[in-house]
């Protein structure tokens, strides 16, 4: 009963991780599974995925799940 | 269509020569190829760049540039098509990514092939880590 959570670039240096694994009981969505792993507010620059897939905040998240946290992707200017 | 994400440096020119010599039945199929070569420049937002660190989240990555390859094929007729990703340490100089479109005609070829790269900058998830004279800088990513 578990959810693998996972932490890119600037954002996993910040939190000093780059992959947690929670229990899923009392996760509801992706806002929770946040506070579930980091001890600051969301971020308002970053983004997340659950299962490979962009994902908002108040998107549900259910056992099993992969959901990701990371800052903007960089493509670099045109 | 193919797609590869890579740790080593590889050579845009040979692998557009091999994907079409491994794609036999493509032979006389395409009358445009539209290329597009992305490659680490040696300076950025006015600094001189050593290397970049390019990470990705693989299983999304690749999942992402398939999806949009795909958009791509079902928007214009397309022949067949060809991704190359780094990812990991690059050198100035050093290719980034290579798309390449084969198609009947030009218009389809460049409008497939600019649509994949632009639609890769935005949705694909890489973050670039620059090493300047002043140490590592992520890029467009605030602390």
């Amino acid at each position: 009963m578990s959810i693998t959570v996972r932490f890119f670039a600037s954002l996993r240096e910040r939190l000093g991780k780059g992959q947690d694994i929670i229990d899923s009981k009392g996760i509801g969505n992706v806002a929770d599974v946040w506070q579930a792993c980091a001890q600051i507010p969301f971020p308002d620059n970053v983004l997340a995925a659950v299962n490979m897939e962009y994902a908002r905040a108040d998107q549900p998240v259910t056992d099993g799940d992969e959901v990701a946290f990371f800052p903007p992707v960089t493509g670099g200017a045109r | 269509m193919k797609i590869r994400l890579v740790a080593d440096a590889f050579d845009p020119w040979q692998e557009i020569v091999r994907h079409q010599t491994e794609q036999p039945g493509l032979a006389g199929k395409f009358g445009a190829t539209a290329v597009f070569v992305g490659t680490l420049r040696d300076f950025n937002q006015g600094e001189a760049v050593q290397a970049m660190s390019l990470e990705h989240y693989a299983p999304m990555t690749e999942k992402h540039l398939e999806r949009l390859t795909a958009e791509a094929t079902s928007r214009w007729p397309i022949a067949d098509m060809l991704v190359i990703h780094r990812y990991g340490e690059l050198r100035p100089n050093e290719p980034i990514v290579l798309v390449v479109c084969w198609a009947a005609h030009r218009d389809s070829a460049f409008a497939a092939c600019r649509y994949v790269i632009d639609e890769l900058k935005t949705r694909a998830p890489f973050w670039k880590q620059e090493l300047t004279g002043k140490g590592r800088r992520w890029v467009g990513q605030e602390k």
